[in-house]
């Protein structure tokens, strides 16, 4: 699910289309031109980039303003990804995936200093990706019956939801995450920039419970945002999608062999 | 204008005086022993007269909203945890500890935060003199150096937290942070809060943003650095 891939370029190839060029040239001058490129190369970067969430940043009113968005995806957001750039240019750890980065980062309970913001840089970008416009309401298929199956019902997983977003102490996240050891649904709750992918879990939504997520458009009213969260933003087509995924790694149920 | 005390103590007494615990007695036995509750604190000031520095509907918020939210959230706590303990439910007890902790530890934390901020016309932001003014000089070369390394953790604690700085328990300042709302007390049982800043996203997003490090640095013009001489002088007596 890591939205911000590694973008490779060099350094300074210049690409004859964008620059006017024609596309055809005579032998002898593609010839040098080639050899002067590569004389000009001399470092390949790559970097996180910062993904764009899949809605316009007005699309979640009145229930997320466009301002909370600018300034969450474009001022926040965008400062954590510009800091782990600015971390990783001189670090060993360059080059791994978003979800490796952040397992590695861990270190299992003893972060190190890239760990919040590659971990922030991904749980953002998982979070835009759990809301949609005209989001909320209930769940089908595949996701309602698990669960259905792992809470007892809907409005019980619902309560729980919003229960555990209260009861967060401080900044964090809540998550509902498909334990793979335990193979069932189950609500998570995290602090500062603590992510379920640590421990193995697959995160199937998350809600950001830090104040700058609400404070613009609720100020104190932790209830209001976490209720017309569950009731208009979640985005259960992404949770469909990603149960979906999920499946392939955690088996759910008794496989149905048939028997010869 | 005077602060209420920050906790008011209702105590009643019983004509009947001692007699062996039963079970109905509850409500006896909290009588007897008084009743202490946590209340709200007033500010010295009014909600604007902090401005420009930090805004009237921040203060207003801060203060009647997230501090009530935590004194009201302390006192339940605390009722349940009586009634825990009379019933004699240790697990009841050991679940309210981080509810406590965290309430507490608000309420604590902000009832220091109000006095340590004051409005500029009444003395906020003027540097500390004598035994203070020396100290800091002492222990952190000058107060812009102080100003400086506080304003540094403040930026860089992660999440929620406080700052509560210049805490003196072996007759040393300090700058330390502490996170979520845990009271200083956490961090170690002979550290004296001199002065805190509260770098909780609450006290400062409306009006700064997420620029943290700009709040960091006009509160410094609202610092009451008088509270913090008194209570230094108090603890070094």
């Amino acid at each position: 699910m890591a939205m911000a891939l590694p973008l490779a370029y060099a350094s300074s190839v210049v690409n004859p289309f964008e620059a006017g060029r024609l596309s055809f040239s005579t032998k002898a001058t593609k010839h040098k031109k080639h050899i002067y490129q590569f004389r000009k190369v001399t470092k390949v970067l790559a970097y996180y980039g910062l993904a764009n969430p899949p809605y316009k940043l007005d699309a979640l009113e009145p229930y997320m303003s466009r301002r909370t968005l600018e300034l969450h995806w474009g001022n926040i957001h965008r400062g954590y990804v510009d800091s782990l750039n600015k971390q990783l240019a001189n670090s060993p750890l360059y080059g791994c995936t978003m979800e490796e980065l952040i397992k590695t980062t861990f270190n299992n309970g003893n972060p190190l200093p890239e760990y919040n913001n590659a971990a922030e840089v991904w749980n953002h970008d998982f979070f835009w990706e759990s809301m949609q416009p005209n989001g909320g309401r209930l769940p089908w298929g595949g996701v309602l019956d698990q669960i259905e199956k792992d809470f007892g019902s809907f409005s019980n997983f619902r309560d729980e939801f919003v229960h555990s977003a209260m009861m967060l102490f401080g900044s964090g996240w809540v998550w509902l995450v498909l334990k793979t050891n335990e193979r069932r649904l189950s609500i998570v709750r995290t602090s500062n920039a603590v992510c379920p992918l640590v421990w193995g879990d697959i995160p199937i939504i998350s809600l950001d419970m830090w104040e700058h997520a609400y404070y613009l458009d609720y100020k104190d009213d932790v209830s209001k945002y976490v209720n017309n969260f569950m009731d208009h933003l979640i985005s259960w087509h992404s949770a469909t999608a990603r149960m979906v995924r999920a499946e392939a790694f955690v088996n759910l149920g008794e496989p149905k062999i048939p028997v010869a | 204008m005077a602060l209420r005390t920050l906790f008011s103590k209702k105590a009643f007494t019983t004509a009947s005086g001692f007699r062996p615990i039963a079970a109905g007695d509850r409500c006896f036995l909290r009588q007897a022993r008084g009743l202490t509750v946590a209340a709200l604190p007033d500010l010295a000031y009014d909600y604007g007269a902090l401005e420009p520095a930090i805004s009237g509907e921040i203060m207003r918020l801060h203060h009647q909203k997230h501090h009530q939210a935590y004194v009201t959230n302390y006192n339940n706590a605390l009722e349940q945890l009586e009634t825990a303990m009379a019933k004699g439910d240790a697990s009841a007890v050991v679940r309210l500890q981080s509810a406590i902790k965290f309430n507490g530890g608000g309420h604590i934390n902000h009832s220091i935060f109000w006095k340590n901020l004051k409005p500029v016309n009444e003395g906020g932001g003027e540097p500390p003199h004598s035994t203070l003014g020396w100290a800091i000089d002492t222990d952190f070369c000058s107060l812009e150096a102080l100003v400086q390394k506080m304003n540094a953790e403040g930026a860089a604690l992660q999440g929620s937290g406080w700052w509560l700085a210049l805490d003196k328990g072996s007759k040393k300042l300090s700058v330390e942070t502490t996170a979520n709302q845990d009271p200083l007390v956490s961090k170690g049982a002979n550290l004296v809060p001199l002065l805190g800043i509260d770098v909780w996203e609450h006290a400062y997003y409306l009006q700064y943003k997420n620029v943290r490090p700009d709040y960091l640095k006009n509160i410094w013009k609202v610092i009451n650095w008088k509270y913090a001489s008194e209570v230094f002088d108090e603890e070094t007596a």
